[in-house]
């Protein structure tokens, strides 16, 4: 008989090694997928993880691989505070979307002026876009001890209206012609978000993953709010004890993740996007719940899950060009990968045994 | 503006169509989560069971047939999550998003050779005399079985959880797993259980959209209404009838809102279609007062050895 | 056509894509912003691409990404298509406008062409089609046809492609009914069915006996038969699955012809940057055919629109024509500019409701 018995401790060994059987696994299943797809398997596999990184033109898709993860990093890093004390926001993708707006709104107000105030300016309305958005759900429960998965879920969908909304009246490019989109900022050097080194792909948001990354690193590990966050999580009776303020918890990790969201939709709206548009969001806030997770909700693991999920974006563009494979099959190559993740994570915290159970 | 323009019998009536792919997917996940599981997955296994329930009416002729091949696909695909989160002891927030993304892949994989095509009808039920009715006529009696079946199933669940044994059971896994492990009840397998009945609902509903409420076959179709009826369980503080009540309010919010708009009404469009999320907040607020509902073990799981 | 897949991916790996063993074959790259079952804007765009893998056989090499969305993911893709060797880029979305400009600079001997922007270059051009042609026709017929005399209109969002269409219908079906009316909903989304679905049922529930629509599911059309006796148009593609009743007729994308006229430019060395705009006449805009539900008389004036518009003889905005708030806009026999339809953000007198902002 084969069961599962909980290690004591989590092994090392095996959270190093289960990423990388779990990539295996799913190259071996999407390889099946792609041959049975008419597709040639094996070129499918290098191609979506040898040609981003090794391939002919990696010079221009390494430095994308930071512009594709970096907001995935930087939100995932505040939503990991908040999971880990069991505060579920799950509504990221419209802090991002009302951090984008602010932003780019308080930097058009200024168009087109020249000065080096503006893009920080624009930084800070960003966050505070979207903390702002974050604080609804923090609000509503801490006051009414309302559900803050549901309540921050739904503003993603209100998120999306407005920002339908901003895009068609008022941040509507005035020399666009009547076209729905705000001007574009990357032509507006105070407000553009631009490479700091030119074909680099580091811009400002790439740092701010970076710094988001050693922030949360040393707040859980040496400050107090890390250790009550912590403490939460795993023991919530013990907190109480531990005179953890709940309601404090919850407005400073619902605050931080949705400040972190705005920030990478300022990023992004500043940089790379370069303007509001009614499609300006593409599920950064949701793919960034999947990577916190990946990453086991640490700091580093983050880091390398966002770089992760970057590679099957990129690798899998270059796939559906070269080899004509459906995007479908892509989605469903990178859902594989998920599930083997999650799945040989089983490794990390039990043992398989085989025999009769001890009696305890 | 022209108000008159507006049939409130006809409104009633869509809004209960518009309402039942809701409903549908929102009480199975609600038996899901009352067995303490969080399946975020819904959206993935409707779009799922939408294809599957489409390509199988269009090759086998009938509708009915389609729907329960839906059922199967949606309880299918609920059983990677079973795996994942039962015996994985996966994280449930990260399983079922990834359900979500696998699910909306492969039913784009699976429906590539049905797009364009018209499934065949379901025809409403005509009662004589009942249907011809004035007022009721249309609202209570000229459906498609399937959204009689959505109000059955509502009653059916309804009953289960207050007065079974089966319900007992699976509160008191929701509840507390670790008693229930102890009173000698099978913990993992009746979240399993309740996970592919949640799938098979889940199923139902997407079949429902791309059978008889749109009725076709196009990628990505269920446009986001899996991640309503999530909403919707919430809610509804788990409890059944409040879910029917809940699928109304939000199926009617859109319908009403573009029959305001067709009857010229003036109200900043963008504005009116956040106003089901903006109710559903205001009204949750107003709920809040009864914290009694939610499964106390939702979202975590159960490892016996424990 | 898997032999050619399998050789292709052999000469990927070595390195050789874009070196001189495949010099005599033009490569040609479509970036979709939906998939291509979408049945509507990106299906039409795919049978344009594979019109010209048709007419051109092994001397043309195409490769699309689909499901792209706007922004940095939509530049990447097309760098990546123009590192791995394309000559031609078609990006087949208004919101590609400025990444397809951004690329374009970067590759000066790729040529771009982008689908109804308003920015070009040296080697971007830019193309569209002038749709509200096809709306005259519909207008027309949706006209003639209504006993309620209330035509809806499913709106997409309120931009000026749409807002062209709405006027140039209503100035059409006013002009063979003096009393019919438009009930405008706008969906504020290019993509849901459901929504669709629901709104075409609403405007029918409000009377209306003809639907227009600017979303490209074929949900009104299902509706509209479920509603009986209503008609509707094809939206994108023919949607003949649905004639001959509701759908009597269509607006059909016909990117063929211009693909395949473009891509020859480019093997023939005589592309240059330009901006096109054609509508009935050079095959851009299709009529779908007009089915047998349409009396004989109305299909007559329907086809008469159709070739005056097809040979310039007549434009679908001529004068005498008023703004909505009664301000003149277009003096008698006068037409309208292209510079004010590109922008069109107001609409004609008649035509009851505000354009939302």
């Amino acid at each position: 008989m084969i069961r599962l018995e909980k290690r004591p401790q989590p092994s090392r060994a095996w959270s190093m090694a289960t990423p990388l059987v779990a990539v295996l696994a799913t190259m071996l299943f999407g390889g099946l997928l792609f041959a049975a797809l008419g597709k040639p398997p094996v070129e499918a596999i290098r191609t979506i993880f040898w040609e981003p990184l090794f391939g002919e033109f990696a010079f221009y898709y390494r430095p994308q691989l930071l512009v594709k993860g970096a907001p995935l990093v930087l939100i995932a890093i505040g939503l990991s505070l908040g999971f880990r004390a069991g505060i579920w926001n799950i509504g990221a993708e419209g802090q991002y979307i009302m951090g984008a707006i602010c932003g780019a709104g308080a930097g058009l107000a200024f168009y087109p002026a020249v000065s080096f105030l503006i893009f920080p300016l624009m930084v800070v309305a960003g966050a505070l876009g979207g903390w702002a958005w974050a604080m609804i759900p923090a609000v509503l429960k801490t006051r009414f001890g309302t559900n803050e998965i549901l309540v921050s879920l739904m503003l993603v969908y209100v998120a999306e209206q407005f920002l339908a909304s901003v895009s068609l009246g008022l941040l509507k490019n005035p020399e666009g012609f009547g076209f729905p989109g705000s001007r574009n900022l990357q032509s507006w050097d105070s407000a553009h978000n631009a490479e700091l080194i030119a074909g680099s792909g580091m811009h400002w948001g790439v740092v701010a993953a970076l710094i988001a990354v050693i922030f949360a690193y040393v707040l859980l590990n040496r400050h107090m709010t890390g250790y009550h966050i912590r403490l939460t999580g795993e023991a919530p009776r013990a907190a109480k004890f531990a005179g953890v303020n709940p309601t404090r918890l919850v407005l400073f990790c619902l605050g931080t993740s949705g400040a972190l969201a705005g920030l990478a939709g300022l990023f992004e709206v500043s940089g790379p996007s370069g303007q509001i548009t009614i499609d300006f969001n593409v599920g950064y806030g949701f793919t960034a719940i999947i990577v916190a997770f990946l990453g086991r909700l640490h700091p580093v693991g983050i880091l390398l899950a966002g770089g992760l999920m970057a590679l099957t974006y990129i690798g899998g563009d270059i796939a559906q060009s070269n080899l004509q494979l459906p995007a479908a099959a892509i989605q469903v190559f990178q859902g594989m990968l998920l599930f083997f993740l999650l799945a040989f994570d089983l490794l990390t915290n039990f043992r398989i045994a085989i025999g009769k159970p001890e009696v305890a | 503006m022209d108000l008159s323009a507006i049939n409130p019998v006809l409104l009633i009536a869509s809004l209960m169509v518009a309402a039942t792919p809701l409903l549908l997917a929102a009480i199975g996940e609600l038996v899901v989560e009352k067995s303490g599981v969080l399946n975020l997955g819904v959206e993935g296994m409707m779009i799922t069971g939408a294809i599957a329930g489409f390509a199988t009416a269009v090759e086998s002729g009938s509708p009915l047939l389609g729907f329960i091949a839906a059922a199967f696909a949606g309880a299918a695909l609920s059983i990677l999550f079973a795996i994942l989160t039962q015996f994985a002891q996966a994280n449930q927030v990260a399983s079922g998003l990834s359900l979500t993304l696998f699910g909306l892949g492969l039913s784009a994989l699976m429906g590539q050779s049905y797009v364009g095509i018209k499934p065949p009808q379901m025809g409403d039920i005509h009662i004589p005399v009942l249907s011809d009715l004035p007022v009721v006529g249309p609202i209570i009696f000229g459906h498609d079985i399937i959204l009689y079946f959505g109000i059955a199933l509502t009653a059916a669940v309804w009953w289960v959880l207050k007065y079974s044994r089966i319900g007992l059971v699976l509160r008191a896994v929701g509840e507390n797993h670790d008693a229930a492990h102890a009173l000698g009840y099978k913990v993992i397998r009746i979240r399993i259980a309740a996970i592919m009945f949640g799938g098979a609902c889940a199923g139902l509903g997407g079949a429902y959209i791309s059978l008889i409420r749109v009725p076709q076959w196009t990628e990505g179709m269920t446009a986001g209404i899996g991640w309503i009826a999530l909403a919707l369980v919430v809610f509804a503080s788990w409890k059944p009838w409040r879910a029917l009540l809940g699928a109304y309010l939000f199926g009617g919010v859109t319908v009403v809102q573009l029959n305001l708009q067709a009857a010229g009404v003036a109200i900043p469009v963008e504005y009116l279609a956040m106003s089901p999320y903006l109710i559903t907040i205001i009204v949750l607020v107003i709920l809040s007062a009864d914290k009694s509902s939610a499964p106390a073990s939702l979202g975590r799981n159960f490892h016996a050895s424990r | 056509m898997k032999l050619t897949n399998l050789l292709t991916s052999a000469a990927v790996a070595l390195g050789l894509a874009a070196s001189a063993a495949m010099a005599d074959t033009t490569k040609v790259g479509f970036v979709y912003v939906g998939p291509v079952g979408d049945g509507g804007w990106t299906y039409e765009h795919d049978q344009g691409r594979k019109a010209v893998e048709a007419e051109f056989g092994d001397k043309v090499e195409t490769v699309y990404v689909e499901n792209v969305a706007e922004g940095p993911d939509a530049e990447r893709v097309m760098t990546q298509m123009a590192l791995e060797g394309a000559d031609l880029i078609f990006t087949t979305s208004f919101g590609y406008m400025d990444p397809t400009i951004n690329v374009a600079k970067k590759f000066p001997n790729v040529k771009f062409e982008h689908a109804t922007g308003y920015k070009r270059a040296d080697n971007v051009s830019t193309y569209s089609a002038r749709f509200y042609e096809g709306r005259a026709v519909q207008g027309t017929i949706a006209g003639h046809m209504t006993e309620s005399n209330i035509v809806g209109y499913i709106g997409s969002y309120p931009i000026p492609e749409v807002v062209r269409g709405i006027n140039s219908a209503y100035i059409h079906a006013k002009k063979v009914n003096p009393d019919v009316q438009f009930k405008i909903v706008w969906a504020f989304t290019w993509f849901d069915p459901a929504k669709e679905a629901d709104a075409a049922k609403v405007l029918i529930e409000q009377g209306a006996d003809v639907i227009l629509q600017h979303t490209d599911s074929t949900a009104p059309q299902a509706a509209a038969q479920a509603a009986g006796n209503v008609i509707t148009f094809g939206q994108a593609s023919d949607m003949a699955e649905y004639g001959p009743k509701p759908r009597v007729s269509s607006i059909i994308d016909d990117w063929a012809p211009y693909y395949i006229a473009r891509t020859r430019a480019v093997m023939d060395g005589t592309w240059e940057s330009k901006d096109t705009w054609d509508g009935i006449g050079a095959g851009m805009v299709g009529i779908g055919e007009i089915s047998d539900a349409v009396p004989a008389d109305v299909k007559e004036a329907a086809l008469a629109i159709k070739a005056s518009l097809a040979d310039g003889s007549y434009h679908a905005f001529t004068g005498p024509l008023k703004k909505q708030d009664g301000s003149d806009w277009l003096a008698d026999g006068e037409t309208a500019d292209d510079g004010t339809l590109a922008g069109m953000n107001f609409y004609v007198e008649g035509l009851e409701g505000d354009i939302p902002q």
